[in-house]
């Protein structure tokens, strides 16, 4: 089997494991608790806090935990649109190709009254920090922007949009779900005043994240109940899964560079041979991109039975097609890059883990060019393009 | 993966009746790329019996699935027979689809008749509008 959906999710380290079971044996107790198996569970809390910190450039008491990335995106808009709304501020900044976490939560203000402007990420999915600083405003309370797309891996200029905020006196957000254990982030370079992390993107468990938010930022709580995280989050704490979660961040940290190099090269190995495949088209920049995402359009064909056959040769991946949503519109962010909707239904992300081989890599090129020629063959959409009843789009 | 019952697969896996019949007796063509499928039916008619059937499919496991299973039950059968083929016979013959994928298999019913009807106008028979249907419009579900 070759797992090439890592943006998906990711298998959990040996390490994020090992941690885990130590501390569901030994560490069980409630990190409230004052006798010492509490005591021993709060001392390893409190270290993964400082681990993750350490490794984002953030203060220990800047990071909550969280449930994963949605609730610390939930957490970060809704405090930001609350402390603006203070102060008569209630238009917010972000981009058209934001993770739904981020898009229904400011649909949901933009229902209370605020104003939202999402930004255009251009043909190669990236926004300009320039549209940024036009559109801020005298209202402007946030501007959230993702540090790299989860479908098509593009990565933002953050630092440059941070910059314009901190300029501006806006509060900057970024949900850094994909980039956070693959790329280099750093709070204080980059500006950023809130970060969305989630664990089981770099090697940890599910069902755990964090939410870095600059000391003198005040969060509203999503879950009352408890004085855990600083009042911020109620609910006794995942202790097992954050110190997972801290030790999967150290070791993707510690190996980043290298991991980095490797899947650049077999990514790149990778985008060249799909390119062979005629009407075709890489979805965002070709560079400033994750090391591990590549996705494509193939014309003429449908994402979905694309993904079972391929599933059907030991490759594992996804599309941004509408019939494996589960809706009947595909993907926001490739309509966003301007997409159409018959060519963004053939698309396929692979994102590769770090231990992907050139076989491998030579395999799925291979197995993709076989299933897209089979179903080039009986689909009516290639047969009216080959006889020039429609016209290619790639 | 437990997405669709294994009939699906096997039919998605291995279609039956792929391809184009040159000089068909009727022609249909359904669907809607912006909603990500479009079904091409191909009817050879011989004596008022289906004598050779064959389909083009661009869409997701379950278009392809009900297009070769709907081909499956018409061929060799009388016009009249082909004519009474629901979408539900297609979904039963397949041990069902998932309740988000039964529009697949109206548009292999909707192709079937869409092919009937192409023939019966080629052909200058008359016949009764309601029993063909009226054209499938895609555009509502996709907006």
């Amino acid at each position: 089997m070759i797992y090439t959906d890592n943006a998906a999710t990711t298998k959990m380290s040996e390490a994020a494991v090992n941690k885990m079971f130590s501390l569901i044996n030994t560490t069980w107790g409630n990190p409230s608790s004052l006798y010492s198996v509490g005591q021993e569970a709060k001392e390893a809390l409190e270290k993964a806090r400082e681990e993750v910190a350490a490794i984002i450039g953030a203060r220990p008491q800047e990071i909550i935990f969280t449930s994963g990335g949605s609730e610390a995106d939930n957490q970060a808009i809704l405090s930001a649109a609350k402390l603006g709304e203070r102060k008569g501020k209630r238009h917010i900044i972000s981009s058209a190709f934001e993770h739904h976490a981020v898009l229904h939560t400011l649909e949901k203000l933009r229902k209370e009254g605020f104003e939202i402007t999402l930004l255009d990420v251009h043909s190669d999915g990236l926004v300009r920090p320039e549209e940024v600083e036009t559109a801020i405003r005298e209202d402007t309370c946030l501007v959230t922007i993702m540090f790299a797309n989860n479908e098509i891996g593009t990565i933002q200029p953050i630092r440059e949009i941070g910059a314009i905020c901190r300029e501006k006196g806006v509060l900057f957000h970024t949900d850094a779900v994909q980039a956070i254990g693959h790329v280099p982030v750093n709070v204080v370079d980059d500006n950023i005043d809130m970060l969305s992390a989630s664990a089981h993107k770099f090697h940890g468990p599910k069902g755990v994240g964090f939410l870095y938010v600059k000391r003198g930022i005040l969060l509203t709580n999503l879950i009352e109940g408890g004085a855990q995280e600083k009042g911020k989050r109620a609910g006794t704490e995942n202790v097992p899964g954050i110190a997972a979660m801290a030790e999967a961040l150290k070791e993707a940290n510690e190996k980043m560079a290298d991991n980095a190099a490797h899947m650049t090269a077999e990514r790149d190995r990778l985008i060249a041979g799909l390119k062979e495949i005629s009407h075709s088209a890489l979805n965002g920049d070709a560079l400033k991109r994750l090391p591990g995402n590549v996705n494509f359009c193939f014309e003429g064909i449908e994402g979905e039975s694309l993904l079972l056959l391929l599933d059907d040769k030991g490759i594992q991946a996804s599309s941004g097609s509408a019939c494996t949503s589960g809706s009947l519109d595909p993907s926001h962010v490739l309509l966003a890059i301007g997409r159409v909707h018959d060519v963004a239904h053939g698309s396929l992300r692979l994102s590769i883990g770090e231990d992907i081989t050139d076989e491998e890599v030579d395999y799925i090129i291979k197995s993709v060019k076989e299933v897209v020629e089979y179903l080039r063959g009986f689909s009516p959409i290639w047969r009216d393009l080959m006889t020039g009843k429609k016209e290619f789009i790639l | 993966m437990a997405l669709y019952s294994e009939k699906v697969m096997d039919h998605f896996r291995n279609p039956r009746n792929v391809g184009v019949i040159e000089n068909a007796d009727g022609v249909g063509e359904v669907g809607n790329a912006k909603c990500g499928d479009i079904m091409t039916m191909y009817l050879k008619i011989d004596n008022d019996v289906i004598s050779d059937v064959k389909f083009e499919t661009f869409g997701c496991g379950s278009a392809i699935a009900s297009s070769s299973m709907a081909t499956e039950l018409i061929k060799g059968k009388p016009v009249s027979e082909a004519l009474k083929l629901t979408n539900k016979a297609v979904a039963e013959a397949l041990d069902g689809l998932p309740a988000y994928k039964m529009h697949c298999s109206v548009l292999a019913e909707e192709a079937i008749k869409s092919a009937l009807k192409d023939y019966y106008d080629k052909n200058g028979i008359a016949y009764d509008a309601d029993l063909l249907g009226g054209e499938h419009d895609c555009e509502h579900c996709c907006e």
